[in-house]
């Protein structure tokens, strides 16, 4: 049995459509994420998932409960971590976590276990107010809180958003050591960087899934030729390369522009070619592998999700 | 249970740590008493006075005597002209001029109609009327004083007798209505506010994927307001008894019943508003709309209810205060227990329950 499964579920707020017929299965200790931009859809689909909002269409288990039926049995099952930082910032990070932990009816001694790793980091600003604690020491906090009454699933909704690159890292790896320990974990992200720390992804946009896979196995997916090509005009260089007649699609992605040509026939010598016909200076072209986000630029282009 | 403790003690934490809260928890109601209770006051009390003495007798001098000791008035300055009286008007140095006219000894000595004229400043026309009002009534005192027997017949004597607040004390009004305006703020306001609060900063959702029922989270919401309140509403009585000096002639019992009554009443309301706003700021702006304007404008804490044009009258019978204002004054001035004030009670009681049933029923176990 997978410990979450969710079968054709649909959500609406008015006319917009933000969850559109997502099926998805996530096994038991799996470290699954849910990659997509905002507005994919992504918290909407959580919120169902954690018996905060009905779904328009489709079912959904966790843990085997039904989210609408089983709601109050899921409640004390789950632990979830909204979006935002959801703590008290006028109550101090020690009383924070012994409220959450009351409130569920646990204490901090009983599960200490559970949070020691994360929490002895804290400990030194255990009386400090939640309020003035630094990005990632509230994503621990909150990390803490919704880990104290040692739920059997995990949600975390976009949990690196707004934390520098070392707390990430930190966060993630974190999050791989708790999931070593069996515990299923669902996170979304909207960067794509962090793709490759999970277990399986799942591209939403739109609110549809786009793929599901291993990361690894979802970049080889991508089978077309790859070039980065860069010049001095950039702006005039993404325009002249998605007019050449070789070009399937062009990104910028940071100083480089992604290229993904049509055949594997076309080489990073006619590409240069053409460029030097259209006036550039100072190209470079280099053949690359394809990137997550790569992958994912390619799934959004294509009509039909291939879920 | 612990549960419900826990969440009591963080409640009680957000209040205490907050200063603008504790202000207006506790300074609000202090400064309300005291300023309503000494500053704002219609009474009169010395208030200054000009005379234009034309007759320079012994009557006129003592008429004079007998207003100045009476202790409304002050006197200013004495005049020599009538150019003098519009001066000293114009500059806003007095509130009332007194006039005797040459002759008036002659004119009172011999049965003929003797006059004084008062002159009062109406820019502020409460003021203006209860100032010739005092002086018209020390001056006929003066004449019945001095001849008794010799009253005309068929004279009809009113005499008017102020009960259960003989001295017209300000304070007798103020201070029931200051309690419901300030059990209605603090009550409602503040549970609305700090229910949007939670909405706000995401916790409630955190809150509501947990154990504990949306009553639950309610109930440990409001009790911590409920008991602050309460000791409120214990702070506004002492203040009134012990340093305005408002009488408490019916039970303190009954009274304190009645005060948990309303507070119930207001939190139902806060809880009720809190259900229907999503953040802080609209929160507060409902609250200060739908509670405190009319609390002030309708409820006959400044304006009588009775002068109001009609269909006013109908509306402030929507409002809880007016019922409230209505009992504090029945148990502290009148006396009056429960077997007169059940009327207003149960119109309190109703409301409660009609606003209690309204939150429960937008009680869901999901967001919208």
């Amino acid at each position: 049995m997978d410990a979450i499964i969710i079968e054709n579920v649909s959500k609406s707020y008015g006319e917009a459509l933000a969850v559109a017929d997502v099926s998805l299965s996530i096994r038991v200790g799996e470290l699954f994420g849910l990659i997509g931009p905002d507005g994919a859809g992504k918290t909407t689909l959580f919120k169902i998932l954690v018996t905060l909002l009905l779904p328009d269409a489709g079912r959904a288990t966790v843990v085997g409960r039904d989210v609408v039926r089983d709601y109050k049995d899921l409640r004390q099952r789950v632990g979830y971590m909204p979006g935002r930082f959801s703590l008290y910032p006028d109550l101090s990070v020690q009383e924070n976590l012994a409220f959450f932990a009351t409130v569920f009816g646990t204490t901090i001694r009983q599960n200490y276990h559970l949070i020691q790793e994360i929490y002895s980091q804290l400990e030194p600003f255990k009386n400090r107010r939640a309020g003035q604690l630094s990005g990632g020491m509230k994503q621990k906090l909150a990390l803490c809180c919704a880990l104290i009454h040692k739920p059997e699933v995990l949600f975390l909704d976009e949990p690196t958003t707004g934390v520098d690159a070392v707390s990430r890292k930190e966060f993630w790896d974190m999050l791989r050591k708790l999931n070593e320990r069996g515990l299923t974990t669902l996170v979304s992200t909207p960067y794509m960087d962090e793709a490759d720390r999970c277990d399986r992804i799942a591209f939403m946009q739109t609110g549809r899934v786009l793929a599901v896979d291993q990361p690894s196995v979802i970049t080889n997916r991508f089978r077309k030729p790859l070039f980065a090509v860069r010049a001095a005009d950039t702006y005039r260089l993404i325009q002249d390369l998605r007019q050449a007649p070789f070009t399937e699609s062009c990104y910028s992605f940071g100083e480089f522009l992604h290229l993904t040509v049509r055949s594997g026939g076309v080489t990073d010598l006619q590409i240069g070619q053409y460029l030097l016909d259209k006036n550039h200076r100072n190209i470079e072209i280099q053949p690359i592998q394809p990137g997550i986000e790569d992958t994912f630029m390619a799934l959004m282009n294509q009509p039909e999700p291939t879920a | 249970m612990n549960r419900f403790i826990a969440f009591v003690k963080k409640e009680f934490f957000h209040i205490l740590r907050d200063r603008r809260m504790l202000l207006i928890l506790f300074g609000l109601p202090l400064v309300q008493v005291l300023l309503f209770g000494f500053a704002l006051t219609n009474e009169i009390k010395n208030a200054r006075i000009a005379i234009l003495d034309n007759d320079k007798s012994q009557h006129s001098q003592q008429i004079t005597a007998k207003l100045l000791a009476s202790g409304y008035f002050q006197l200013r300055e004495n005049l020599r002209s009538n150019t003098d009286i519009e001066r000293a008007f114009r500059r806003g140095l007095i509130k009332l001029a007194v006039v005797f006219p040459a002759g008036f000894t002659a004119d009172f000595e011999h049965g003929r109609n003797a006059q004084i004229q008062l002159l009062a400043d109406a820019t502020e026309q409460n003021t203006a009327i209860s100032l010739t009002n005092y002086a018209s009534a020390i001056i006929r005192d003066y004449t019945t004083d001095l001849n008794p027997t010799s009253q005309p017949p068929m004279v009809i004597d009113v005499r008017s007798r102020m009960v259960f607040n003989p001295e017209l004390k300000g304070a007798f009004v103020f201070v029931p209505g200051v309690m419901a305006m300030v059990l209605l703020l603090v009550s409602a306001l503040m549970t609305s506010v700090t229910i949007a609060r939670e909405r706000e900063t995401g916790t409630l959702e955190v809150l509501m994927v947990s154990p504990l029922s949306q009553g639950q989270i309610l109930l440990g919401k409001v009790v911590p307001y409920l008991l602050l309140s309460f000791l409120n509403g214990c702070i506004i009585i002492a203040l009134g008894v012990f340093a305005l000096n408002v009488p408490l002639n019916g039970s303190l019992a009954l009274l304190l019943a009645e005060t948990l009554l309303f507070i119930f009443l207001a939190l139902s309301i806060g809880i009720f508003i809190s259900s229907v706003v999503e953040t802080q700021l609209v929160a507060m702006f409902a609250s200060l709309m739908a509670m405190l304007l009319p609390t002030i404008f309708l409820s006959g804490f400044i304006f009588p209810i009775e002068s109001m044009p009609k269909p006013l009258q109908i509306v402030s019978n929507i409002i809880p205060a007016k019922y409230f204002i209505a009992i504090v004054k029945g148990i502290m001035i009148k006396g009056a227990g429960l077997r007169y004030l059940w009327q207003p009670t149960l119109v309190l009681v109703g409301m409660s329950l009609f606003f209690t049933v309204l939150s429960l029923r937008n009680l869901k176990p999901r967001l919208s």
